[in-house]
């Protein structure tokens, strides 16, 4: 198998006086995104895939990094030659998001007002807003309609999100492991790990990017608890039990003993030193307000004006955006007579399932990539 | 492609909305589709077939019947199928109930078990009949349910569903398959 060598390129708009208006009303301007793309465009333009990335996701979605070797795509085994996202047959596109901090326009980028890192002053953005950036891009790569958006999580929601406010553009679109809101067990857990974040005594109100110290703490807080959402009792189980961490017997002091806990802290501080404390602040806010329903009146008007044939997938174990939750999205574009297909992905994975469970998710994506559109 | 395809078929309007009821792999709904350019729709549990339907390019909803069925509106569908499934039904009435809520019309199809050679089987060996259609054990079949067209027919008045098409006083006993358009 070849192997995909890769680097990110940017691209930038929305300068003023013509900046994004966000959903708050508030405008931003100029925005960069950085994207990968993978494969080649055809002449007709319309082998494009978009592929929307989840919270802590990036634009690096399939391949090896040029320069860093050991930089290996977040969806690698998913997306490549030869894979369920074949790229010898798709031109494949990813962006980091509105607000993320991977090289697109977020937080920590540099305001042209004040010459500074926007910090808190960054303004609040949707899910929406996201999309409207991805979409000048897609523009700008003269691409009129893609064959399909595809997203888990919350790039299920910017999936949803293209399908609902860009219908003739989007022929495909697969929404796994998502919701068209979050439920309020959900809110609560953004809500902690941001909470994590703000009282870290190094956040100093989000201006601490020329700080000695940064709030990797809360940060590492924050991803443990989103991390025991992304698993299922019996991943967790399965995978730890109450293994003890290299000890044959309790320490009997507040050391890390078990497995689990180990695991977290290595989950936590890989994170808190590899992104941006405001993104994940901003970015789970976006989340958070994520809610079709409230945006539209119902999902049934939300859904009135989709034109593309939708497969929405769930995951049997996932408890963050459940079956339940994907059955009613489902439920309301089969009540329009929209192109649905439903279908669940049987795994103990929990919600991040979508992310290694690729058997049953590949299958069906190749083939609902290669069926004739609606 | 099977004769009782060809007698669901022949049933069937053309560009009407069909929903098939454990639908497989899509076989049957593609072949409606081939014929009579119907806007269809499939429920099925297996995952296998699931991806199978995908591939035809068949919308389907995987889950089972019972539960599939509450999710659709009253008269969304012209016809809903179900195709030899009905012994394997753990609520048949609920199911033909909510099938005529559903749909316009509503197709059955079931293995008939008044069938004469099935009846002599049971007859003649004293064991529970095996067929070339269901050739399982009793301990092991997916059929929890002995049907026979005269018990059907017999439903059918008891629960007042009108019969559009449906066997002669011949088909109980010289029928392999109960066929049935009901409609209320």
């Amino acid at each position: 198998m070849t192997v995909l060598h890769t680097s990110p390129q940017h691209f930038t708009d929305f300068f003023p006086p013509n900046e994004l208006v966000l959903e708050s009303g508030q405008k931003i301007g100029p925005i960069t995104l950085q994207y990968e793309t993978y494969g080649t465009l055809n002449d007709s333009k319309s082998n494009a895939v978009l592929i929307c990335h989840a919270l802590s996701g990036d634009a690096h979605v399939s391949g090896v990094d040029l320069k860093d070797p050991t930089y290996v795509g977040w969806w690698d085994s998913f997306v490549g030659p030869g894979k369920a996202i074949d790229t010898n047959q798709f031109f494949v596109i990813c962006s980091n998001v509105l607000g993320g901090c991977k090289g697109s326009t977020g937080p920590q980028s540099i305001d042209p007002k004040t010459q500074k890192p926007y910090g808190l002053t960054f303004p609040i953005m949707t899910i929406g807003d996201m999309v409207n950036a991805q979409e000048a891009l897609i523009h700008w790569l003269g691409i009129e309609s893609l064959h399909a958006v595809i997203g888990g999580s919350m790039g299920g929601m910017q999936a949803l999100e293209w399908a609902i406010q860009f219908p003739s553009k989007v022929k495909r679109c697969i929404p796994i492991a998502t919701t068209s809101r979050l439920s309020p067990q959900a809110l609560a857990f953004d809500a902690v790990g941001r909470n994590a974040i703000i009282s870290d005594p190094n956040y100093n109100k989000g201006h601490y990017y020329d700080q000695p110290n940064q709030p990797e703490n809360g940060l590492a807080i924050a991803r443990m608890i989103g991390h025991i959402t992304y698993l299922s009792e019996e991943s967790m189980d399965y995978k730890f039990g109450r293994k003890l961490q290299k000890k044959d017997d309790y320490g009997y002091d507040f050391s890390t003993d078990f497995q689990v806990e180990s695991y977290l802290v290595y989950q936590g501080n890989k994170f808190g030193s590899r992104f941006d404390a405001n993104s994940y602040v901003y970015l789970t806010k976006a989340i958070s307000y994520f809610d079709l329903e409230k945006k539209y009146g119902s999902l049934e008007s939300a859904f009135e004006r989709i034109q593309s044939k939708m497969m929405v997938v769930s995951i049997t174990s996932d408890w963050l955006y459940t079956p339940k939750e994907s059955k009613a999205i489902v439920k309301a574009l089969m009540k329009l007579n929209k192109q649905v297909t439903y279908c669940e992905i049987n795994s103990d994975s929990g919600h991040d399932a979508f992310l290694i469970d690729h058997a049953h998710l590949g299958k069906v994506t190749r083939n609902f990539l290669m069926s004739e559109a609606s | 492609m099977n004769a009782l395809y060809d007698v669901i078929l022949s049933a069937v309007e053309p560009k009407t909305k069909v929903l098939d009821l454990g639908c497989g792999d899509g076989t049957l709904l593609s072949y409606l589709k081939q014929h009579k350019q119907i806007q269809d729709f499939g429920v099925e549990i297996e995952f296998e077939n699931i991806a199978s339907c995908v591939q035809k390019g068949i919308p389907v909803y995987q889950g089972n019947i019972e539960e599939a069925l509450f999710e659709f509106s009253d008269k969304a569908y012209d016809y809903v199928i179900l195709s030899q499934t009905l012994q394997e039904i753990h609520n048949p009435l609920v199911v033909i109930n909510e099938m005529l809520r559903v749909g316009k019309k509503a197709i059955v199809t079931f293995p008939n078990f008044g069938y004469w050679k099935i009846r002599a089987q049971l007859f003649f060996t004293g064991h529970s009949p095996r067929t070339k259609e269901l050739p399982f054990e009793w301990y092991n079949t997916p059929n929890i349910r002995v049907i026979t067209i005269s018990d059907f027919k017999r439903l059918c008045t008891a629960q007042g569903y009108k019969i559009l098409q449906g066997p002669n006083f011949l088909g109980n006993a010289f029928s392999q398959k109960g066929f049935f358009v009901l409609t209320v």
